[in-house]
């Protein structure tokens, strides 16, 4: 290589893993004892030693990692787009092949990780190379590339052929098998950080990762940085924790209550729609219908959360809790999140709207809220912001959640909605599978009228399922 | 340079004890201001104390972050594998490609879902936001952003709008228009600033608010209407690559991961950070809360996928492999939380069983790296974005 400056200290090492994995991988695929299978290769006349076949490699892939072989091939591949296993018969194409081709390991010198940015110099020095040795090898694009290199680079041009013309003949006095080798080595370097028009390039990363390292180390020198972990640890020593086994079982009974729901675990009926073609389950489950399915009520007992997040269960919730006489407790919660989540500038408007409505004394719906939440609301109700409802709304909200929720899942009303809830069946599987239903469009949300929030008026929202 | 070679002898009234003085140029975090040379000897020996409090600051917070770790592993008493030795094993999936998506001109970097379950909105490195229903694959709507490397966008709750940003350091919302008179450029509301580019967005419980990541280390909570910055959130070393808001019923919180290795839960009313962790060995990529909302998943350049427990405040789960070794782009659970698909840097997709910690499934077909992959809505399908221009929808 020129003998010009010094290539960047290894800094994208510590950026990219995944190349320092790579690494490691192709150093115990040459152990002697573990690695694979070494051979010589004859080319023509010259023999190449220390060569692997492509099937070989793949071979050992899937014996050392116990993947399959199609994993293993696509590992392979990655491996050799990488650059760190090259083709010696076929050098254009970095492709890696099952079968008995051969390839040979990449000198360590020209890994991505030690020799990366690629240098301008270099590769003009590389392209002039190539250019005198036999003109008119030059692909088109590495004409092209030449040609802009010259104009760039034109101060250095006598540098760069004069290097060329140095290492050209100091390869000649090289046996003829070491020159293969080294040309190979040297093409595969470039094929992988200059690729050719249209060829992916393995090396290309998101705009402002480069950016991380030097960001990373500016920001950690700050005495404020410091102070603030000290202050997080100090908080976080204090906190309650639960054992794990308590956590960890959480999940195996989440798991386990929602696997039948999952539609990628336990499929779906009447069927999957991206499988079938067919939209019925999504007519079928719309926002609002007059018929849940059976498995959609059974949701409604999971948890609360569930229940009020879907339209038609909090819809029947409401009319449960009307029955109560406790219709405005779920009212003022939704007034709460209206204000939670709306826009800043009706913030004053809904305060002063959920108060006159719910807290006020003689309101007409007004809730029942512990006394010293209702003062501590109140105070605040003087200087009112989006979460100045937040304790009242999480004190009404653990009530329902307490008491009227398992009221609700244990009255004749919920019974008598999963009793009534059907099973939809299964779609026959088409005689012709080749032929394809029609795949039916539906209305786009933007086209349709600003969706009302579901109110205590009326029953669970009419009319059949708007998809 | 050139002003910094040459000592001119100036005399005048010290900038910091006023006396008049033989003044010397002395600079002070790239201010320049004139010392007597008394108080440039007093500051250079400050400057000294200055950097003995850094490294002693230093000591402690490492000192604390080990007792931390201490405390936390008190309460370790069982491994997840181990727990769910009793469950059964998941069968033999079988999943495909079953819509793919073309028409992307370079680079796919986001996308998300619209709550009807079909629609998506998707972003590229040329600046198209795209909005297709994916079950028909026709496209719906086009709008050609001003900046290149739009990393991300989100679907409104409502279906009415779309937000997204990139490079621009804006995050922009355009209202979703069939008025073919309309040009959807011209009603783009600019939201949020930042001083660096924009890596993660999304709506909160409605349209009004949006929740933004950013390559400045900040995340930020902002009012749609006004563009007004309602809460930002300081703490991360360096850039933020993603965040996801909790399905937890009181929803007051949002998880973010960044370049730092740390994945922060934030409190969206008061601005502070709740919990960190920092078991990652690199970049963390993407995050994304198990559906109950006490735990979440993170993806990362380390090649692995590792979950966190909220309650039990500790990592519980590593999902890595031997022949896995390009990083994890983008997670996401299925609904039940049993399945964790996985994007990668090597261009496949592999399925984890989230309690017994194995592999379950690798998926091939795209034809570069996976960077965005989400669930949709119902759970009916997943939907992974690639640098090969593509989506797919697999199920």
């Amino acid at each position: 290589m020129a003998a010009g400056p010094a290539p960047p200290p290894g800094r994208p090492r510590a950026q990219m893993p995944h190349l320092r994995k790579m690494e490691r991988v192709v150093v115990s695929m040459q152990d002697p004892d573990q690695g694979v299978k070494m051979r010589s290769q004859r080319l023509l006349v010259t023999v190449i030693p220390h060569a692997v076949t492509g099937g070989d490699v793949v071979q050992w892939l899937t014996q050392k990692f116990c993947i399959s072989e199609e994993e293993a091939r696509h590992l392979g591949a990655v491996l050799v787009q990488h650059g760190y296993i090259y083709p010696l018969r076929y050098p254009r194409s970095l492709v890696l092949r099952p079968d008995e081709t051969p390839y040979r390991f990449q000198t360590p010198y020209f890994w991505t990780s030690t020799l990366w940015p690629a240098a301008e110099l270099d590769y003009a020095i590389y392209l002039a190379k190539k250019n005198i040795r036999k003109q008119g090898t030059l692909v088109d694009y590495e004409k092209e590339c030449y040609d802009r290199l010259h104009t760039k680079i034109n101060h250095a041009w006598d540098l760069v052929l004069m290097q060329a013309r140095e290492q050209l003949r100091a390869a000649k006095q090289r046996r003829k098998g070491d020159r293969l080798v080294i040309a190979c080595q040297e093409q595969t370097y470039w094929l992988v950080n200059r690729p050719p028009p249209g060829a992916p390039s393995v090396l290309e990363q998101s705009p402002g990762r480069e950016s991380c390292a030097t960001s990373r180390v500016h920001m950690t020198k700050r005495a404020d940085f410091y102070k603030q972990e000290i202050e997080y640890c100090r908080r976080a020593l204090g906190r309650t924790r639960v054992k794990s086994s308590v956590c960890l079982e959480a999940y195996l009974s989440f798991c386990g209550q929602r696997g039948p729901h999952d539609p990628l675990v336990s499929g779906c009926l009447p069927s999957n729609p991206w499988i079938s073609d067919d939209d019925a389950y999504w007519v079928m489950n719309a926002p609002t219908v007059v018929a849940p399915t059976k498995l959609r009520v059974e949701r409604w007992g999971f948890s609360f959360r569930e229940l009020l997040e879907d339209p038609v269960g909090r819809a029947h919730f409401m009319d449960f809790l009307g029955k109560e006489f406790s219709g405005e407790n779920l009212s003022f919660w939704e007034a709460c999140e209206e204000l939670r989540y709306g826009a800043q500038a009706q913030v004053p408007t809904l305060v002063d709207a959920v108060y006159q409505q719910f807290l006020a004394p003689g309101a007409a719906r007004w809730v029942n809220i512990d006394s010293r939440t209702m003062e501590r609301t109140l105070e605040g109700l003087r200087q009112p912001h989006r979460y100045v409802l937040d304790d009242a709304q999480l004190h009404i909200y653990m009530l329902m959640k307490k008491d009227s929720y398992p009221r609700f899942l244990k009255s004749d009303m919920y019974k008598g909605l999963l009793a009534e809830a059907g099973i939809p069946l299964e779609t026959k599987k088409r005689v012709f599978p080749f032929s394809r239903r029609p795949r039916h469009s539906s209305p786009s949300p933007a086209l349709l009228p600003t969706p009302v929030e579901p109110t205590a008026a009326g029953g669970p929202g009419g009319g059949d399922g708007v998809a | 340079m050139c002003d910094q070679t040459f000592l001119a002898n100036v005399f005048g009234s010290c900038d910091k004890c006023f006396k008049q003085r033989a003044l010397r140029p002395v600079f002070k975090k790239s201010q320049q201001l004139s010392y007597c040379s008394t108080c440039a000897e007093i500051m250079a020996t400050e400057a000294l104390h200055e950097n003995e409090t850094l490294a002693s600051l230093k000591s402690e917070a490492e000192s604390l972050k080990g007792k931390l770790e201490e405390e936390r592993a008190k309460l370790h008493d069982v491994e997840l594998h181990q727990v769910a030795e009793r469950v059964e094993a998941l069968g033999q999936f079988v999943m495909k490609t079953r819509r793919t998506l073309k028409g992307h001109g370079n680079k796919v970097l986001c996308m998300d879902w619209c709550k009807d379950k079909r629609r998506i909105v998707s972003s590229s490195q040329d600046g198209k936001v795209i909005v297709w229903d994916s079950f028909t694959t026709n496209k719906e709507h086009a709008v050609t952003m001003p900046c290149t490397w739009v990393m991300a966008c989100a679907y409104a709750p409502s279906g009415c709008a779309i937000a997204c940003g990139g490079l621009d350091n804006k995050c922009s919302v355009y209202p979703l228009t069939f008025d073919k008179n309309e040009n959807m450029a011209a009603k783009k509301k600019s939201v949020a600033m930042h001083t660096n580019y924009l890596s993660a967005c999304s709506f909160t419980n409605s349209d009004m608010q949006i929740l933004t990541a950013s390559g400045d280390g900040t995340c930020a909570l902002w009012d749609v209407e006004s563009g007004q910055l309602l809460q930002s959130f300081h703490g991360h070393g360096a850039d933020v690559l993603c965040l996801d808001l909790a399905p937890s019923e009181t929803g007051n919180t949002f998880v973010s991961g960044g370049c730092d290795k740390k994945a922060m839960v934030w409190d969206m009313r008061s601005g502070q950070c709740v919990q960190a962790f920092e078991t990652h060995e690199s970049d963390i990529n993407s995050v994304r809360y198990y559906p109950s909302g006490d735990a979440f998943a993170s993806g990362s350049d380390d090649a692995t996928c590792r979950l966190y427990d909220l309650r039990a405040d500790r990592e519980v789960a590593i999902y890595s492999k031997e022949s896995i070794i390009f990083g994890a782009s983008s997670v996401d659970f299925s609904l039940s939380g049993r399945l964790l698909f996985a994007g990668y840097n090597d261009y496949t997709i592999n399925v984890w069983d989230v309690l017994k910690g194995s592999r379950v499934s690798i998926l091939f077909g795209h034809e570069n790296r996976v960077s965005t992959l989400r669930v949709s809505p119902d759970g009916t399908a997943f939907c992974s974005g690639s640098w090969d221009h593509t989506l797919r929808v697999w199920a």
